[in-house]
């Protein structure tokens, strides 16, 4: 008889910039060898995913990471005592870092996770990327990690505009020059804070490639995918599927290089030249993860079973040349599950 | 020149690449000589077969087949 999992996730923000929470909850839904119970975690009462009752069966709010570990650790406990939680999927690198530090504690409270180690977080941080590269042997960008707009007047000569300015967790603009620059630099370090990483902008295709390490340094998992359809904000509201070898066996150097733990994407681009460079690493699902579930590796399914301590087959295979292609949709709400959620913090 | 093995090409002139996911669309024309390609017709050949299906002369076939050739090579279809 099939376990049944109560699992909470985060990420229910299936907006123009959408997190991976409901295509990680599609995936769950979707499992084959354990049913579950979905509790969803947000932030704001207007996340589309607390909505989608066929998916969650119950949401609750949880506080921002800027509140502290000890402020997240109560809600939890509440939570816990409410649901009998058995793992917990945070899907925003925003959050990341405090779930990492009570994975201990969580596991006390008989909650599972699957997460990168706190080192494997911080060694592949976009401000650390030049380091992480060098290390690992794997291409990636020049880039400067500045803490003031006047330092853009001092960046290595090898860094010439167009410049791609990012933020540490979200957010990246071309700028042509320097006034676009600062612009860019006042926009996002106002959003997301310090410090903003000043990168090579490598002209080429993109790439993006998802997949699942299990710790000991082997890919359980890996999907690569050429966007199709990418918006202005840079996101892609369509791809494809592809067989590409060159971008797996990267992956799986990087899985067992550094013994990734968990879900994550690389974020690639092919310049002219033939060669891949690893624009940015992700140490979670990405909100296409569901492509990945629709060629045949569950990526989700399979992380929640490494999270309970299940053995896990590697996938060896996935369909090539199937698309996702993401649409808005209207969901008619009641006025009084934006009440509850709002006053409450849990529908 | 050979096309790349791996590639899927439709009858109807879809053609997807699927190490890099990108996909085209043949006209008739172009259908016609992908396909003598990678039957490793002989260039000569190919011109020949062209000139008794159409009606053109040789110097606007043979600009127009160099341009085809370099498209293929440009978008990476050749082995």
């Amino acid at each position: 008889m099939k376990p049944t999992y109560t699992i909470a996730l985060s990420g229910l923000n299936a907006i123009d910039n959408p997190g991976p929470g409901v295509a990680v909850a599609r995936g769950l839904r979707e499992a084959k060898s354990f049913n579950v119970r979905l509790i969803g975690l947000s932030y704001e009462s207007l996340e589309p995913g607390i909505y989608m009752h066929d998916l969650f069966d119950k949401v609750y709010h949880i506080p921002y990471p800027s509140a502290g570990t000890e402020v997240l650790k109560a809600r939890l406990e509440y939570i816990n005592a409410q649901e009998n939680l058995n793992v917990i999927i945070p899907n925003f690198d925003a959050e990341l870092y405090s779930f990492m530090k009570l994975e201990k504690e969580l596991l006390s409270m008989n909650i599972h996770t699957f997460l990168p180690t706190i080192q494997q977080f911080e060694e592949r941080h976009k401000v650390n990327l030049p380091d992480f590269g060098e290390k690992y042997s794997i291409n990636v960008p020049r880039s400067e990690a500045i803490y003031d707009s006047s330092e853009l007047y001092q960046l290595s000569t090898d860094l010439l505009f167009p410049l791609l300015i990012k933020g540490k967790f979200y957010d990246a603009h071309i700028a042509y020059n320097i006034e676009q620059a600062k612009t860019f630099f006042n926009k996002i370090s106002a959003k997301w804070g310090l410090p903003i990483v000043v990168q090579e902008f490598i002209r080429g295709d993109e790439y993006n490639i998802t997949g699942l390490g299990d710790g000991e340094g082997n890919t359980i998992a890996a999907v690569p995918m050429r966007k199709q359809y990418i918006t202005d904000k840079g996101k892609a509201w369509g791809g494809i599927s592809i067989d590409n070898k060159e971008m797996l066996q990267l992956t799986d150097n990087f899985v067992s290089k550094t013994k990734w733990r968990g879900g994550f994407e690389l974020e690639l681009m092919k310049s002219q030249d033939g060669a891949y460079h690893l624009l940015e690493i992700n140490p979670r699902m990405p909100a296409w993860i569901y492509l990945a579930v629709g060629v045949g590796q569950n990526i989700p399914e399979a992380l929640v079973n490494l999270a309970m301590g299940n053995k896990v087959e590697k996938y060896n295979s996935y369909d090539v040349g199937k698309m996702f292609v993401r649409y808005s949709y209207d969901m008619i709400v009641n006025i009084e599950d934006f009440e509850t959620i709002s006053s409450l913090g849990e529908l | 020149m050979k096309i790349n093995e791996n590639l899927a090409i439709s009858d109807n002139g879809f053609v997807f690449n699927p190490s890099s996911g990108e996909s085209f669309s043949l006209n008739e024309s172009g259908r016609k000589l992908l396909k003598m390609i990678k039957e490793e017709k002989s260039d000569d050949e190919i011109q020949n077969l062209f000139l008794a299906d159409y009606d053109t002369d040789r110097n606007t076939f043979s600009k127009d087949f160099q341009d085809f050739k370099e498209m293929l090579q440009q978008y990476q279809l050749l082995k």
